[in-house]
């Protein structure tokens, strides 16, 4: 199982500027594991200390925030596009 | 001297000294790690919101007082240079102070005002924010002026890029109201309409953000200074008062950023000795179908879980706000309290402004005068005391509201008879 990884400018210095990678996982939670292993440090940006995700980074498997479909065990479809994104808003 | 993470990218090479003007760092609010000035806005560390932080000099009541009649007279304490006043801009700000007695009688209120933002240049408060994201984002050499918005920042970034004579791209959801789209396309900006709700265009903006080079996406990529802009309503307020604090204040809540950038703007005054220190109650408004924060707050939680947004009051509906955690933060440490009403409520209040004091508000309006009415009614607002609420926009941008609640009280043929026999019965 494979998934588009997008990951947003401030978390390029962990992928040599790659700005989409590639990761292996059926879950949210399998995509970081996978990430982690091949671009260190880079869970430990978008999960806090106790496993949760952190107060201020959005993450989508397609269109839907993964706060709505179950949070980091949102399954993730084969091929699927996972986005990373700071959360601002206002408007 | 700031300490600056070796991790962060270095402010973009040919800034010029003063560019932001008494502002010296930036720093994350969730963690306190500090950043250059430069146009970052999530921290490296983790994703926290950046805020602009100063080293003030001495500013006193009369070096504003003989400043423009604008958001400019407050420059010293904006991240904006010095010599603002030369550049293009819509110059917003120094909206008037509506001493509303009459709605304070309604509400059985002593001293009630209405701080007006419908009359900024394009009708809203965005128009502060928009002015000091320009700023900056010439200060950063970046040349497109962008957004996504849920219209009264649309049509604010749109006029503000027209004036300065630069290019701007707006995205807005598709089902935005007829008179937001047309305000914003008016000025032949790049107006796209998603097919989406606010939170879709937000996460295509920010996707947007991160690729290209040159844009200021004000409430993203700048943001930091985009946001306070909203500190001058605080600063206003507190002038038309005659350098005083409100007692007590309802604001409406969508991001969250108005209502925090309200406390620090009222925090700086004090801390510059501008005005005596005194508590401020901080109250929050939302629409029922879209209150995330009314919910967390409820619930005792400092964290915000999103929602799906169903509200008229459109300039509100953030599913995801990304400051909630802070309003949370401030309705808790000023005693205040965010509450919500459902749409009839915002309606009955929109048209309640309207009658007793010829203030046409648009839906955040009446969710805010709808909240203040509740929260008198629950024994959260001091009757007794001086309270200001703040009306955010211009109904005119928002008629499908009440266009179903108002209207002529007859139609007639243009013969005095008509009238006569309409008028006898109507007064009768």
């Amino acid at each position: 199982m494979s998934a588009q990884v997008r990951i947003p400018t401030i978390l390029r210095t962990f992928t040599g500027g790659q700005n989409e990678v590639e990761a292996s996982g059926d879950t949210v939670a399998h995509v970081l594991e996978s990430l982690d292993a091949d671009y260190p440090g880079l869970k430990a940006r978008i999960v806090d200390d106790n496993g949760a995700l952190r107060r201020f980074v959005n993450v989508y498997v397609g269109d839907d925030d993964v706060r709505f479909i179950g949070g980091l065990a949102a399954e993730v479809p084969d091929g699927g596009k996972i986005s990373i994104i700071p959360a601002v808003a206002g408007g | 001297m700031t300490a600056v993470l070796d991790t962060q990218v270095p402010p973009p090479a040919g800034v010029r000294a003063g560019a932001f003007g008494n502002a010296t760092h930036l720093a994350c609010r969730a963690c306190g790690a500090q950043s250059p000035l430069g146009p970052f806005y999530a921290c490296m560390e983790c994703f926290g919101p950046l805020e602009v932080g100063y080293d003030f000099p001495k500013i006193t009541r009369a070096e504003i007082e003989s400043g423009p009649k604008s958001i400019w007279r407050y420059a010293p304490l904006l991240p904006v240079p010095a010599d603002i006043g030369t550049f293009r801009s819509t110059d917003p700000g120094f909206t008037r102070l509506v001493d509303a007695g009459n709605l304070a009688a309604d509400l059985g209120l002593r001293k009630l005002h209405v701080k007006d933002d419908s009359g900024n240049p394009t009708h809203s408060f965005k128009d502060r924010v928009v002015a000091v994201a320009l700023s900056a984002a010439r200060e950063l050499g970046l040349t497109v002026l962008a957004c996504p918005s849920t219209g009264n920042l649309a049509n604010a970034v749109a006029a503000a890029a027209a004036r300065a004579g630069i290019r701007s791209v707006v995205m807005v959801p598709s089902n935005l109201e007829q008179q937001k789209i047309i305000a914003s396309a008016v000025y032949d900006t790049t107006l796209i309409a998603v097919e989406g709700n606010y939170d879709d265009v937000n996460k295509l903006a920010s996707e947007i953000a991160g690729e290209e080079e040159g844009w200021a996406f004000v409430n993203v990529n700048v943001r930091p200074y985009y946001a306070e802009g909203s500190k001058t309503l605080a600063f206003e307020i507190a002038e038309q008062l005659g350098w005083r604090l409100p007692d007590q204040m309802v604001i409406p809540v969508a991001s969250g950023s108005q209502l925090t950038k309200i406390d620090k703007g009222f925090a700086e005054l004090v801390k510059l000795g501008l005005v005596e220190d005194k508590p401020v109650k901080i109250f929050g408004a939302q629409a029922t179908g879209c209150s995330p924060i009314v919910q967390a707050y409820e619930a005792g939680h400092d964290v915000v879980a999103p929602v799906r947004p169903n509200t008229i009051a459109k300039s509100l509906a953030i599913g995801n706000p990304a400051d909630g955690p802070y309003v949370l933060d401030v309705v808790r440490r000023t005693g205040g309290r965010i509450a919500d009403v459902d749409d009839e409520t915002v309606v009955q209040n929109i048209i309640r402004l309207a009658r007793t004091e010829g203030i046409f508000g648009e839906t955040a309006g009446g969710v805010t005068l709808g909240v203040t009415a509740r929260l008198i009614a629950e024994g959260d607002l001091d009757p007794d005391a001086e309270t200001v609420i703040i009306n955010s926009g211009d109904g005119l941008k928002t008629l499908d509201a009440v266009s179903g609640h108002v209207g002529p009280k007859t139609t007639i043929p243009p013969r005095y008879e008509a009238f006569l026999d309409f008028w006898k019965g109507y007064t009768a």
